[in-house]
């Protein structure tokens, strides 16, 4: 299997405030990995990590074999081969549905106008939004405006796609919308890393688990492993409490 | 009949009829610069703004930091400057001053110029600062995780949103700078206010002469004020959109109609 993402002792301070205490951890392709773990833990900010959007402290994320915290890739054409699928969806609110699944193939990829459109309108209509083309971000609801995002995303024909908790925002009416887009994608074999508080999703979409606490891997393995056999105490713990809550 | 003998409303006809042409020209005059200086001003004041919001990258050295700390504190003492201090002496400062201290001669028009816009770009730069600021800090993270590059993002998702924020300012600006170009007249400026002390100094009618000049005032500014919101409605687009329905496989059903000969459910 082709290693995309290699993350080797990555380590993240806000000031005195360890956030991420050495996480080691490889990104296959077709691997769609849920991260899960109690709020605070550094799922977010390991997600942020990757795409850049947090400057490391140390340690090293691999692409391709080469360091993105040491300069050996450009940032922005790396930004357009590892797309992220916001909690908060960061839709472009002065454009249009249809415009914010072209711009930034139109900028950051120098594709023709022709080809950026007829690339949207197929993601969008692959999450079901085709319809709403010319509509306002405001005028959407959040589970349509997460799907838009998503089809912004996947435009960019990404390598992999980081999802920071998409459904967090969300009322509970629209999380199945988001999850069933999510589910068809993997089907499709993207390479995706989620960061979840879904368990279902996590347990029956993704081929792998990582459960985080404390700024470290606490325990990763196959969904099976982690929800039927969880090893350390504190995933016990932590899955009781969705299981029996 | 002399102007003493007429009544309030007979000498403001008389006003009209005698000084129309040099009330309109006086008008236009103070519309042009009004309009001129604040579109300028709005260009200094994006610039200015714009540099106030640079945050140092992690990645650039020392020089590039110190570079931005000069030019930063620089633009802030001429925001602070022309911010704190009264146009009709910054008119008088720069139009005398730099007839005697550079023996240069401004000229009135350009020296009107040059105060106006940079006394409203001392106040749009500020106002441009918030307007940035305001724009949500997801629209920037969006921009940069799709892979478009610092400026990108600045000109395509936040210097729009930055814009539409600052909307109702500029209308702001543009209505004050109509009515303070009047100190102007300090340098000479024939324009509306410069216009209204000729005709009250003429014929010593100061009531008329100053009601017709405030209604012009208030006709240039209420003009200006309604073509604005039109303008910022505009931008925020129609309340509604249309769904695009030109997918062919949603008008199979609509499209055929009801034969009533042959019947059936169609």
């Amino acid at each position: 299997m082709e290693e995309i993402l290699k993350i080797e002792h990555l380590v993240k301070d806000f000031g005195t405030n360890k956030v991420l205490k050495d996480i080691d951890f490889s990104v296959y392709k077709g691997d769609v990995i849920s991260i899960i773990g109690s709020s605070g833990s550094g799922k977010s900010t390991l997600l942020r990590c990757i795409n850049m959007l947090e400057d490391a402290t140390d340690g090293s994320i691999l692409y391709h074999g080469k360091d993105i915290l040491k300069g050996g890739v450009n940032e922005d054409a790396y930004r357009t081969r590892v797309g992220m699928v916001f909690q908060s969806f960061n839709l472009f609110n002065n454009y249009t549905v249809l415009e914010n699944c072209i711009i930034g193939q139109r900028y950051a990829l120098k594709r023709s106008k022709e080809e950026a459109r007829e690339k949207a309108m197929m993601y969008l209509k692959r999450v079901g939004m085709d319809q709403y083309i010319n509509a306002k971000p405001r005028q959407l609801s959040g589970g349509q405006k997460q799907r838009v995002a998503i089809a912004r995303a996947l435009a960019m024909d990404p390598e992999v796609l980081l999802f920071d908790e998409p459904t967090s925002a969300l009322d509970p009416e629209m999380v199945g919308e988001v999850l069933d887009v999510m589910s068809d994608l993997a089907k499709t074999g993207m390479t995706m890393l989620v960061v979840t508080h879904e368990m279902a999703f996590a347990r029956d979409v993704s081929s792998r688990v990582i459960f985080m606490s404390d700024g470290k891997i606490e325990e990763e393995g196959s969904p099976d492993e982690i929800f039927q056999n969880p090893k350390s105490e504190r995933t016990k713990e932590f899955l009781s409490r969705f299981t029996n809550g | 009949m002399t102007l003493a003998e007429m009544n309030f409303f007979q000498r403001m006809l008389y006003i009209l009829e005698r000084y129309s042409g040099s009330l309109l020209r006086g008008a236009a005059t103070t519309m042009a610069i009004a309009i001129l200086c604040t579109a300028l001003g709005c260009v200094i004041g994006f610039a200015v703004g714009l540099v106030q919001t640079i945050e140092p990258q992690k990645k650039d050295g020392a020089v590039k930091r110190g570079i931005l700390k000069v030019i930063k504190f620089i633009l802030n003492i001429y925001v602070e400057v022309f911010r704190g201090t009264p146009m009709m002496l910054q008119a008088a400062f720069i139009y005398y001053g730099a007839s005697s201290l550079f023996n240069i001669n401004l000229g009135m028009w350009t020296a009107a110029i040059i105060i106006v816009s940079v006394n409203t770009g001392a106040y749009m730069a500020e106002t441009v600062r918030g307007g940035i600021l305001s724009v949500d800090p997801g629209q920037k993270e969006g921009a940069r995780a799709i892979g478009l590059t610092q400026s990108q993002s600045m000109l395509l998702v936040i210097l729009p949103q930055a814009l539409r924020n600052v909307m109702p300012q500029i209308g702001n600006n543009l209505i004050i700078n109509i009515k303070d170009t009047c100190v102007l007249s300090i340098i000479g400026t024939v324009e509306l206010f410069f216009t209204f002390r000729s005709i009250s100094g003429a014929l010593y009618t100061y009531f008329e002469a100053a009601t017709i000049t405030m209604a012009i005032y208030f006709i240039l500014t209420f003009a200006c004020s309604r073509i604005l919101r039109w303008v910022e409605s505009k931008m925020d687009g129609p309340s509604n959109f249309d769904l695009a329905t030109t997918d062919m496989l949603a008008f199979t059903s609509g499209m055929t109609k009801y034969d009533e000969k042959k019947g059936g459910t169609h």
